[in-house]
This record gives C-alpha cells, sequence and structure tokens, in this order.
C-alpha cells in the first residue's frame, strides 16, 4: 500500500480517525479497489464506524495486488500521528501512508513545514475484515440536516448525558434525553428540543417512530462533520433496529452504525415481517434482533487466534459469550442495570444485566445463553424464561 | 517604599541582597528548572546561578545575570546555600502570581550568610509579605565536564520546531534517541514506544535552523524520564542550543526571554542511556 494524502485532506483523514476513536479501541483499515476503508466496532459490538476515502481522495493510491490485505491497530497509536489536529493544518503539507511489508510496519511520514519529516512505524495486526451489514437506502425515515444544526442540538444536553431519543412526526423532530425507566424520577431532568422540518435539508419520515441511541458516537461523527462541512444524514426505522448516521462527499464516505433500544416487548415480534435482509428465520440462535444488521465476517484471510475476536454471524454461542459477560463499555457505571428492560430481569436474574440495546446489534452480544432459550424465546417472543439459566 | 523600611543595621549584615521590580522574572525561570525540590544557589559579582540535580544523570542550570535585577549587592566573591526550590517558589508566587498587566510582585530577596535564612521581603498593592526559608548545606554540584572543545556535534533551532516534537513525543518510549550527522538524517529524534516507533527530522537547511555544526555522526539515547523535565525549560524558550560531546553527553541550552524582554540561559546535561545496540 502506498498512499498519499495531501493539504487539507490531511486534517479530513486525521479527524475521522479521532472520530473513530470515539467508537473503539482498535482500527481497522483496509484498502481497497475503490478505497481505504477505516473501521472501528466498539466493545460491546453495539458501535460501528466505517470511512471509506475513494481513491480521488488521495493523490497517490496504489494498492497491493493479489490478496487483500488487511490489518488492525491501536487506533490512540494512529491518533498519535495525528496529535496536534489543531496545527495539522497549518505545519503539515503531505502525509504519506505507506505500508512495509517486510518489517510489518505500517509507515506514516508526515512531510511538515520547514522541512521537518515525522515518520511514525506501527506495528499491526493480521486482522478478520470487519464489516457491517446494513442498508440504509430501505430505511422508512430519513433526515438530512447540517452538521451545526446537530451540533447546536447536542449542546444543549450535558455532556454526562448518555443516551437521546429522537421522535419524528410528520412535521417535527424531538431530541430528548433519555432517561432509565428505573432511574428516580425525583433526581431526573428532561431536556427536549423540537425542531421542525424546515431545519433539515432533507426530511422524509414515512413512520412515527421514536429511537434512542448513544450520543458519544454522534457527538463523533459530528466533529468530523462540522470540521469538513459536511451534512449528516440519519436513517432510521423502528425501536431495536439501527440508527445509520451518514456523511457523504464525492470523495468520501463516512456511517456509523448504532444500536437503539427497544423499549417496547412488542418490537420483537414486529421486526421479522419487516426487513427482507434478515436472517433466515431457520437460525434459532440467530434471534430476530440481529436481523437487518450484523456483522459478517471473512476469515479466510487469518484462521488464526484473530478468529476469536471476530464479530461472526455463525458462531456457536459460547464461542461469542466473552463479549457479552464482560459487556466492557460501561463498566464505570451500573447503569446496565438501571437499564436492562424488566422483561429480561425476571428473564434471568443471575445473568449480568444487560442494557438491551447493546446488544441488540450484534449477535455476539446477546446475553449468552443455551440455544434451546433463545429459541424460544425467538418463537414464543415470550421473554421470560424458566430458571434454566440459573443453574 | 515599604522595602526599604528594615534598619540600615540589618541591611549592613546581608552579604546578598537581590533586589527585583518583578519577581515573575525569576519565578518563571526558576519553574523551568523545578524537577527536583533541592537548589544549589551560588551567587558571584556576575549574577546568580541556580542547580537542580537528579540521580547524578541530569543537571540544570538557570543562569539570572546580575543586570536583570534592580539592585545586586554582593559582598564576598562567591555565596552558596541551597534551599528547597518548591518553598521558594510558593513564596514568590505568594500573592497568586497574578500575570496582570501593570501588577507585578516586586521582591527584595537577603542572606546574611551562612546558617541564616534566605529572607524575601514581596510586596505587592502595598501588602508586604516577609518570608523566611532555611538554607542548607550547599552540595557541590556534579561536574559534567562539559566544554566546548569537546563538542563533536551541535545545532541551534527556534524553539518552535522542537516544542511541537516534545509535545508529541511517544512518552510510552523508555528512552529519546537523538542522532546528529554531517549528512542524513542530519538531525533526528527517535521513540520507541509500545506501538511502534516514531522519527522527527531537521533537515540542517531548515529555516528552524539557525546553526548547524555536525562534525561526526552520533546516536545516543536518553532516558525520557530525565528529559521531560527540560520541556518545561523548552516552553519558555525561543532558542534552544543543542551539542553533544565526544562521550555522548548532552547539553541544551535554552535561551528565554522574560516580561522585560531580557535574556536569561536555562542549560540542562544529561548523560546518555547504555550504549546503542545494533539497529
Amino acid at each position: 500500500m502506498d498512499c498519499v494524502v495531501t493539504g487539507g485532506n490531511v486534517k479530513v483523514l486525521a479527524k475521522a480517525i479521532h472520530s473513530l476513536s470515539r467508537i473503539g479501541d482498535e482500527l481497522y483499515l483496509e484498502p481497497q479497489e475503490d478505497g481505504l476503508t477505516l473501521r472501528s466496532v466498539n466493545s460491546s459490538r453495539s458501535a460501528y464506524a466505517c470511512f471509506l476515502f475513494a481513491p480521488l481522495f488521495f493523490s497517490r493510491y496504489a494498492i497491493p495486488n493479489g490478496h487483500g490485505f488487511r490489518c488492525k491497530m491501536a487506533i490512540k497509536s494512529v491518533q498519535a500521528v495525528f496529535r496536534s489536529l489543531a496545527s495539522l493544518e497549518k505545519t503539515v503539507e503531505k502525509c504519506h501512508i505507506e505500508l512495509d511489508g517486510d518489517k510489518n510496519r505500517l509507515t506514516f511520514t508526515l512531510h511538515c513545514k520547514h522541512g521537518l519529516l515525522k515518520t511514525h512505524n506501527l506495528s499491526f495486526q493480521d486482522s478478520e475484515s470487519l464489516q457491517a451489514v446494513f442498508d440504509k437506502d430501505s430505511s422508512t425515515n430519513v433526515l438530512k440536516a447540517q452538521p451545526r444544526v446537530l451540533a447546536d442540538t447536542v449542546l444543549n444536553f450535558p455532556p454526562s448525558l448518555e443516551e437521546v431519543t429522537v421522535t419524528v412526526s410528520d412535521e417535527r423532530v424531538w431530541f430528548r434525553n433519555h432517561v432509565d425507566q428505573e432511574a428516580e424520577l425525583s433526581k431526573a431532568m428532561l431536556t427536549e428540543l423540537c425542531l421542525s422540518s424546515d431545519e433539515f435539508d432533507h426530511f422524509a419520515v414515512r413512520a412515527q417512530t421514536s429511537v434512542t441511541f448513544c450520543l458519544k458516537e454522534l457527538r463523533g461523527l459530528l466533529v468530523f462533520a462540522e470540521s469538513t462541512g459536511l451534512p449528516i444524514s440519519m436513517y432510521f426505522d423502528e425501536p431495536g433496529s439501527p440508527v445509520v448516521l451518514s456523511v457523504t462527499d464525492s470523495v468520501l464516505d463516512g456511517n456509523f452504525v448504532l444500536a437503539t433500544l427497544s423499549d417496547e416487548p412488542c418490537v420483537r415480534q414486529k421486526n421479522p415481517q419487516r426487513a427482507g435482509t434478515s436472517p433466515p428465520p431457520s437460525d434459532d440462535f440467530m434471534n430476530d434482533e440481529l436481523e437487518s444488521c450484523l456483522i459478517a465476517m471473512d476469515n479466510s484471510m487469518a484462521p488464526g487466534p484473530s478468529v476469536t475476536e471476530a464479530v461472526s454471524a455463525a458462531p456457536p454461542r459460547h464461542a461469542v459469550s466473552p463479549p457479552a459477560k464482560a459487556d466492557p463499555r460501561r463498566t464505570t457505571n451500573s447503569e446496565p442495570e438501571e437499564e436492562s428492560g424488566e422483561e429480561e430481569e425476571e428473564e434471568d436474574p443471575g445473568r449480568p444485566p444487560n442494557k438491551k440495546f447493546r446488544s441488540l446489534f450484534f449477535g455476539s452480544v446477546y446475553p449468552t445463553g443455551s440455544p434451546l432459550s433463545n429459541r424460544t424465546m425467538a418463537s414464543q417472543k415470550v421473554l421470560a424464561s424458566d430458571s434454566e439459566d440459573d443453574t | 517604599m515599604p522595602l526599604s523600611t528594615q534598619s540600615q543595621a540589618d541591611e549592613a549584615q546581608y552579604v546578598l541582597v537581590a533586589s527585583l521590580d518583578n519577581a515573575r522574572n525569576i519565578s518563571n525561570i526558576l519553574k523551568a528548572i523545578t524537577f527536583k525540590d533541592h537548589a544549589i544557589f551560588n551567587a558571584t559579582p556576575n549574577g546568580l546561578k541556580v542547580t537542580v540535580e537528579d540521580s547524578k544523570c541530569l543537571q540544570a542550570n538557570a543562569f539570572i545575570q546580575a543586570d536583570i535585577f534592580q539592585e545586586f549587592t554582593i559582598k564576598e566573591d562567591s555565596v552558596g546555600f541551597q534551599v528547597n526550590l518548591t518553598v521558594l517558589l510558593d513564596c514568590l508566587t505568594i500573592f497568586g502570581g497574578s500575570t496582570v498587566p501593570g501588577v507585578s510582585t516586586a521582591l527584595r530577596m537577603c542572606y546574611m550568610g551562612y546558617g541564616h535564612p534566605l529572607t524575601l521581603f514581596l510586596e505587592e498593592g502595598g501588602v508586604v509579605t516577609v518570608c523566611k526559608i532555611n538554607t542548607q548545606e550547599p552540595e557541590e554540584p556534579i561536574d559534567f565536564d562539559f566544554c566546548s572543545s569537546n563538542v563533536t556535534n551541535k545545532v541551534i533551532l527556534q524553539s518552535e520546531s522542537l516544542k511541537e516534537a516534545f509535545s508529541e513525543l511517544d512518552m510510552t518510549s523508555e528512552v529519546l534517541q537523538v542522532t546528529m550527522s554531517p549528512s542524513q538524517p542530519y538531525f533526528r529524534l527517535s521513540t520507541f514506544g509500545n506501538s511502534g516507533n516514531a522519527h522527527y527530522d531537521y533537515p540542517k537547511d531548515s529555516d528552524m535552523m539557525e546553526l548547524f555544526q555536525c562534525t561526526k555522526t552520533q546516536t545516543n539515547r536518553y532516558k525520557m524520564s530525565l528529559l521531560k523535565p527540560s520541556t518545561k525549560a523548552l516552553a519558555l524558550s525561543c532558542k534552544v542550543s543543542v551539542r553533544t560531546d565526544s562521550r555522548g553527553f548532552l547539553s541544551l541550552q535554552y535561551l528565554v526571554r522574560n516580561d522585560d524582554g531580557q535574556i536569561c540561559f536555562v542549560e540542562y546535561y544529561c548523560c546518555p542511556d547504555e550504549e546503542v545496540g545494533e539497529d
């Protein structure tokens, strides 16, 4: 791989990496025919982000022939290359990204003002392909707004706020902070903003609905969108199915796929009817919540240890249990407890409580249980199961 | 003037009296060498030299020339004492160290000689504080024996360009490797951290390079933890001279301009880490 980024595009690339760092700890890098993709997924697999930089984005773009090369590395180390974002625009004239296959090093060379040359040789790991399957074009609701509109909206929420609920009607959109059902209502504060459809560049609501998703990732994308001035499009359907936030221009494409909270039990039965892309019903273990959005993977490249880390569409339950058990995303607060749905609580009190929408996105993080119990759940849409899990 | 209210008798006993209209001119420069509590003060008619050392491997000197002070009276050829630098700095900024223009703390620093405390009279807005800091037996500073005749390589850079590099340095790297060479890469700073290595190369014809005198290719490693305090001096400075001698010892000299446009120097000496292996 041999790419050169020049001028203002260096900052765009840097901002993309910074916004990806809001998602996960690792950066998946894959040079492809149609451009360079940078991806990241969070540890509970409930948020995924991908940037595709078209060959035209680069002043030189050459990729290795033959087998597809892909790798992952700590996103922090890549961030370090572009540490001083503020001065980047003024100082960096050219960024050269080169793969040294022999030394297994990915080299970022920044050609700066005054002839200063910064070379970062980063080590990387081979990785599986990381890809979320989503179909934003079939979404029922599409909103498109200038980043300023959304940034001003988000600004009204406290930085500590984790989830935001977006409700749409034919003419309006409400942004509201999400309050846990189990939160103490006397202490809860509700902030709600209403935006008229005029505020949006594009406003297509076919079904009035309300989705709740994490604010952190939206904030991350906003940083990128604001610096590039690109409008953000938001594609969503109903609670429980993912929301896709995307930015596009002629040379780049960014998509953030976020799980939404499914707080209504009825959602589970609605889902299978809807999406044609959902997994076939015979896939018992892939319950309907996976539906149109799951990460498929390709193990062909690295069948080694990296496989265990893969977000598999069809793994045996036990193989993917660790991420679910750990749910490391929110280790510092007690939120999962507060927020896990009531049914689920009853269903398996012994299990680590899991915020429902964390598990929605990819099957791998669904609270583990025997395939049997899941099958029961899926087919009967009865969420409370017997105590078999507790034994 | 409150500072002159002391009796003439007292005044006569001091071996060292130094007054300064703006205490920031001295506190700032002392901050640039604050990485250990103990500072060795050595005053001569030329001015004040303050030395701080760490692990017998690092030495920082701040030179404050006599003419920086409005008054600098010394009755002996050389007056030496040691004080706790942190305490001294706390005293110098006792009025909050305000950076508001027009508001400054006036300082009169007096020392009566061996066994006596260092006495500071500080005045701001008509309020006077008198601080007495106990002095300690002065230690002999390490002689790094760094003489200009042994210097193999020397570059002078505008600090701006080094500040950027130092602010970005990978602190997971245990060492900072400095390469100086008459040929490429001329002047290179390298780190070897958890996520890989990084090099910062300064070409010899860069606008930032004021002087480039390298006679021999030299690569030495210095402990990052030792060099880190020098970034404080770097931040204050406008120019920096980087020199290495034949033994690989590093000398960093910072030219610091104070609030009044006067020039002071801060100097760091650092021992090299163990020999560089084949790399």
